[in-house]
């Protein structure tokens, strides 16, 4: 009920595929996806392992909510040892394969080992194998995807894939699912690659019980009503998408813009959601053409965008004439303003190769902002790039550089290892804007304090989907605070954090935080399962889960100084804006989040902090 | 005006409901020979797996379904002679009935094909429900049964016996199941799905005869040993192939093929050829008799000629345009379409209109013999005109629906050669996108 | 009053809300899969279409049934699927060219919208309106229905 209750064991190295009941346990104490796949994570390797080696595992775990009737209910979760950072890695992502694989019975797949050939998993309800995936090997995520469904003969069937930047090693390839909704962020599809593993392809018919249908349907009723008259969830993200903040945090002065050396984007009306929605001189047609929903969204922020068939990306190459994924807040900010590129085409199609190949486009657009710094400082030469003028502002550096690294061809592959080890490779380890390896996402945290700590503190490294402070200190969710201000900021990081979570777990996507609270979560959750979910219960699980990725990255090495933000951001002020003068003040959070989470001044859980949490 | 269906089954029922609808004033008599209500042969085989009655064979429920409609239903009368000059039907009892308008909707009767045996005890058609209770008491759990034919008929009746647990031989003349509805791929492929569900099949094989199991002991050693199995005690029959093996069996169905119910219209002046032929109006070639269902030879949509499509669709569209047409209403039938759909052990088939395919035509196969799947789609132009499928369940009714419309596929034809299985994607795309 | 879904695939996004609830309402269970109603995408257009049963005059299912086990509701108009009746022959799919009566193999029978007695629970579950439940002189069905005459086999009157 809630729980398949049961988990699908791949050996990769075997190719033996085997039905293990799920740890009830477990699942009492992590409630699922997020939390309850990192549980299994920990317990089953060495914090230690190298990311890339057979004996690092790759986890798909969806939660308790996961195919249900509740708004957003069909999210699932990446957990490995993430390549990009060494850290706990935990990526997310919507679309429609995580119900599907709900449907067919499943809570989570855990993947060990390396298989010795490219294969890729097909589950059919209750059965699941291992296929030869050569002729799938080499090809992009929407071929495979196409490929599979052929092959399969099943035009239903979901499939979760890498694409040839997952099979190139490029640091921070992602694993797409229904051609572009992507577990994005870490490098979890360069685990993925590492093993072998191609695809998985999912149909599912079993379907998804929960403990209390009729009460269930009450409160999953209820909170959509709640997302509905919410002006965030109701009226902005399907009007604008995540790209409603572009102008916003613009206007607030956190947009990083060149690498970070500017907080402002003077280009960011040409690349903003109205301009999505603007007719094109050149077509008539608007580049945004429709909405799109996630499973069971009620929301629908997903944006679908088609190129100007003129612009120079596509010129006679209908294979990207067709609509697809078009830009998020996050993609339109690292393709775009952080590179300092202002042609929404251009990034839309930088946007279709990061989907097509699997890659992050925010490590990718960030990536390629640190390298035109170390270009235009001259760190990097024109003969190093292969040629390629890697100037801020340059749309065709930047749509050039998407193809390279996604099939790791030439100056691709440098592109590939990520700002960290490009950055430190050509003797700048300064310019590398991020914490723990990771790019940071598309806020500043010189124009919005708390965001820097949350950066800091993140378990996966630099994210906004850790603790979005900036629903606070921006938009006012759910009380509007100071984006300048540093008091309280460690605990609302800390309430963020739990919170995060414990949405993250139930298996719901984190955008309907807008609207709701754990109020509004709890009821539905304690619906579905058994245990009795109160609000506390699930701040209390949230707070365990927190505890447990942390636990997890000191074993792994980590220590409280990569609770850090890179010198620029502690250092040099603000250039332009509200924030005007301003550096982070991360030494004025840290101790006391430090001291709020129950941990010593270095930033380890104190014994009573792990005893309160049973951990 | 007197207007008489001869033959309740679904052609005779719908006829008779439509004719009330389109004349509230009209006497109606709707003739059964059989001493049953109008029931439906199709549902036989549900009595024999046991998961109907009887009664839910009935092609109408309520009990006053008739009457309530000023339906004069009379069984058990058997039409033996056509007088049209007289507009007089002769039946076996003697009796006779005047009409106005007729509508022969007699349907077809199985043959019974020249083999030494036939008449034994022990052999039956599956037929009537007459036929399904002597089965039933005979096809008990884990007894020899022969199938003799693997037609569609005949896939039908096999379903029905392996549900009842049976040992079940099938004896096959033509050289693979369904021949008149699959192709050889897609009709291996469903036999190799019955052998793995434990039936044996046999094609390109002929019944020679069938005697009494107490004459083996005359054959001796000889017969014994063309034997697969030992002959059980419950066993009455032997059955004896071209191939030189003998069967025992308790119970020997015959799915033979049938022929229309016409004996009756000798000397009418009824046209007959494969059926009653009938024009796009259902009227025969005798003034103020019309046809309708498996004994008329109507119009064939895809070939634009005339056939026989023994299915419940063309049945009960037969019926309805025939009536229209009796009742003086003025309608053309745009012709039935071929396609069946058949479940053998739990694989599903279904084949549609020019499945084989049409000169200068195009098409799509796949073929996935480890899962038994398969659909093939046949292409005039950018037109669907057929389409064979096994193990697809879902939306399958648009193949119909894409052919019988003559909808042009336009870029979605390539996109079905490259996967065929979006056929749903396509039908919607071309229907309702545009 | 007769009242039908109004299927407008313009505001439909694609979320599934109408599946899920049509399978809870139908089976007791959250399993798109075996929901009446379908949402058909078109990625390469950014069209998704849901897509269910017109409860079309023709009523291709019913006229195809062998045992009567399709009947009109005279309250909602609805052709419903008695399941009692139903012996699984799935003649019905494909007699229907529109392809929305489907073989279930879990239950040995067919299903079809029954228009949920009159309160349909996808057009309760759509969070955008692209399926609503509205006087039927005023659905946008015409389009489908004018479609469904093309496939009718007699309907030309002389």
């Amino acid at each position: 009920m809630g729980w398949a209750r049961k988990i699908l064991r791949v050996n990769l190295t075997a190719g033996t595929v085997k039905s293990e009941p799920l740890n009830m346990d477990w699942a009492q104490k992590y409630l699922g996806s997020r939390g309850l796949g990192t549980k299994y994570l920990v317990e089953e390797i060495d914090p230690k392992v190298d990311p890339l080696s057979p004996d690092n595992k790759l986890i798909f775990a969806t939660g308790p909510l996961t195919g249900t009737m509740a708004s957003t209910g069909g999210r699932y979760t990446v957990i490995t040892k993430g390549a990009l950072t060494g850290a706990i890695a935990c990526s997310n992502s919507g679309g429609f394969f995580g119900a599907e694989l709900k449907f067919a019975g499943w809570d989570m797949i855990i993947f060990e080992g390396r298989a010795p050939s490219p294969v890729f998993l097909f589950v059919e309800d209750g059965n699941a194998r291992l296929l030869p995936a050569d002729h799938l090997w080499g090809k992009s995520v929407w071929d495979t995807e196409h490929e599979i469904k052929a092959q399969l003969q099943d035009p239903l069937v979901r499939v979760s894939t890498i694409g040839v930047a997952g099979e190139k090693g490029v640091k921070y390839a992602c694993i797409v699912n229904d051609l572009h909704r992507a577990a994005g962020r870490s490098g979890v599809g360069t685990v993925m690659g590492s093993k072998n593993l191609k695809a998985v392809a999912v149909r599912g018919t079993e379907g998804v019980k929960i403990r209390d249908f009729p009460g269930f349907l009450k409160a999953s009723e209820t909170a959509k009503g709640v997302l509905a008259g919410n002006a965030v969830t109701g009226q902005g993200l399907p009007t604008y998408g995540t790209q409603v903040l572009m102008n916003v945090i613009n206007e607030t002065g956190a947009m990083p813009t060149r690498n970070h050396r500017d907080i402002q984007f003077e280009g960011a009306h040409k690349i903003s959601a109205e301009a999505m929605a603007e007719k094109r001189p050149t077509d008539g047609k608007s580049n945004l053409v429709a909405n799109q929903a996630c499973f069971g969204c009620t929301i629908a922020c997903g944006r679908v965008s088609m190129i100007d068939k003129t612009h120079y990306t596509v010129v006679n190459r209908p294979q990207y004439w067709g609509a697809s994924g078009g830009l998020e807040y996050e993609a339109a900010w690292a393709l775009g303003s952080n590179t300092g590129v202002d042609d929404l085409e251009a990034l839309t199609f930088a946007n279709f190769i990061c989907n097509e190949q699997g890659m992050d486009p925010i490590s990718f657009g960030a990536t390629v902002s640190a390298a035109m710094e170390l270009y235009e400082t001259g760190a990097l030469t024109k003969e190093q790039t292969g040629g390629i003028e890697l100037r801020f502002g340059s749309a065709e550096a930047l749509t050039q550089l998407a193809e390279l690294t996604g099939k790791g061809e030439g100056f691709g592959a440098e592109i590939g290892l990520g700002s960290k080890r490009l950055c430190e490779k050509y003797g700048h380890p300064e310019f590398h804007m991020g914490v723990k390896g990771q790019e940071f996402p598309a806020y500043d945290s010189r124009g919005i304090q708390g965001m820097g700590l949350t950066y800091a503190t993140s378990n996966r490294g630099a994210c906004h989907l850790r603790s979005y402070t900036v629903a606070s200190e921006v938009l006012g969710i759910p009380e509007k605070t100071d984006p300048l201000a540093t008091d309280g900021k460690a605990g609302l990081v800390k309430a963020f954090q739990d919170a995060t979570a414990a949405f993250d777990s139930a298996g719901i996507c984190i955008f309907t935080s807008f609207a709701w609270t754990l109020q509004d979560v709890a009821p539905q959750v304690d619906a579905a399962i058994e245990g009795g979910w109160s609000v506390d219960r699930m701040v209390e699980t949230g707070e365990r889960i927190w505890n447990l990725e942390r636990q997890f990255n000191l074993a792994a090495g980590f220590t409280a100084a990569d609770d850090t933000l890179p010198k620029r951001l502690l250092t040099e002020e603000a250039n332009s804006g509200p924030a005007k003068g301003r550096v982070n003040d991360l030494g004025k959070m840290l101790p006391e989040y430090y001291d709020i989470r129950g941990w010593t001044p270095d930033g380890v859980p104190t014994n009573e902090t792990l005893a309160r949490l049973a951990l | 005006m007197h207007y008489v269906v001869l033959g309740a089954g679904p052609s005779g029922v719908v006829a008779a409901e439509t004719l009330r609808k389109a004349d509230p004033t009209g006497t109606i008599t709707l003739v059964s020979g059989e001493n049953e209500p109008p029931y439906s042969r199709m549902a036989i085989p549900y009595v024999l797996t046991g998961k109907i009655g009887e009664a839910g064979t009935h092609l109408r429920k309520g009990e006053d379904h008739y009457a309530a409609r000023g339906i004069d239903v009379r069984v058990n009368a058997r039409a033996t002679a056509l007088m049209p000059d007289h507009k007089r039907i002769d039946f076996a009892d003697g009796s006779h009935m005047k009409y106005d308008r007729l509508l022969v909707a007699t349907g077809a009767r199985p043959v019974r094909p020249p083999i030494p045996g036939l008449n034994l005890k022990g052999v039956h058609h599956c037929w009537t429900l007459e036929d399904t209770r002597n089965i039933i008491a005979l096809a008990e759990p884990g007894t020899h049964v022969v199938l003799m034919g693997a037609g569609f008929i005949g896939c039908i009746v096999l379903e029905a016996l392996a549900a009842r647990g049976v040992q079940l031989t099938v004896v096959e003349m033509g050289d693979r199941m369904v021949p008149r509805m699959m192709n050889p791929i897609a009709g291996t492929m469903i036999r190799r799905w019955c052998e793995a569900k434990g039936i044996r099949v046999l094609t390109n094989t002929k019944i020679k005869a069938l005697q009494n199991v107490a004459a083996e002991k005359s054959r001796g050693i000889f017969g014994f040993l063309k034997r697969r199995e030992p002959t059980e005690a419950r066993d009455t029959l032997d059955v004896e192939l071209d191939s030189g093996e003998m069967l025992s069996a308790h119970l020997v169905v015959v799915s033979a093929g049938v022929a229309p119910n016409v004996d009756f219209l000798a000397n009418s002046g009824v046209k007959v050829d494969r059926g009653i032929m009938v024009d796009r109006y259902m009227r025969t070639s005798v003034n103020d008799v019309f046809a309708a269902g498996d004994v008329a030879q109507g119009y064939d949509f895809s070939t634009k000629a005339h056939d026989v499509h023994a299915i419940q669709p063309t049945a009960s569209e037969h019926g309805r345009i025939a009536a229209m047409n009796m009742a003086g209403h003025n309608i053309q039938y745009n012709g039935s379409l071929q396609m069946n759909v058949l479940d053998t052990v739990g694989l599903i088939s279904s084949s549609f209109g020019l499945w084989a395919g049409v000169d200068g035509g195009d098409s799509v196969e796949i073929v996935d013999d480890a899962n038994y799947k398969y659909l093939n789609l046949q292409f005039a132009d950018d037109v669907l005109v057929g389409g064979t499928a096994i193990g697809v369940t879902q939306h399958v009714g648009v193949m119909r629906g894409l052919i019988q419309t003559g909808t042009k596929l336009g870029p979605w034809k390539e996109r079905l050669k490259a996967d065929p299985h979006r056929l749903m994607e396509a039908y919607i795309a071309r229907t309702h996108l545009t | 009053m007769q009242r039908s879904l109004n299927i407008d695939p313009g505001k439909c996004t694609g979320c599934r809300q109408c599946e899920m609830a049509c399978s809870y309402e139908n089976e007791g269970v959250f399993n798109p899969s075996k929901s009446r109603i379908k949402v058909f995408t078109f990625d390469a257009e950014a069209r998704f279409v849901p897509y269910t049963c017109t409860q079309c005059a023709e009523a291709w299912c019913m006229q195809a049934c062998p045992v009567d086990a399709i009947k009109v509701n005279l309250a909602t108009g609805a052709k419903e699927v008695h399941a009692d009746l139903c012996v699984g022959c799935k003649v019905c799919t494909i007699a229907c060219p529109f392809g929305t009566i489907n073989y279930n193999a879990s239950s040995g029978k067919v299903m079809k919208c029954d228009l949920c007695e009159g309160d349909p629970a996808c057009a309760k579950a759509c969070p955008t309106q692209a399926i609503t439940f509205v006087d039927s002189n005023w659905t946008g069905l015409d389009k489908m229905r004018a479609w469904a005459a093309k496939t009718d086999t007699g309907a030309r009157a002389n």
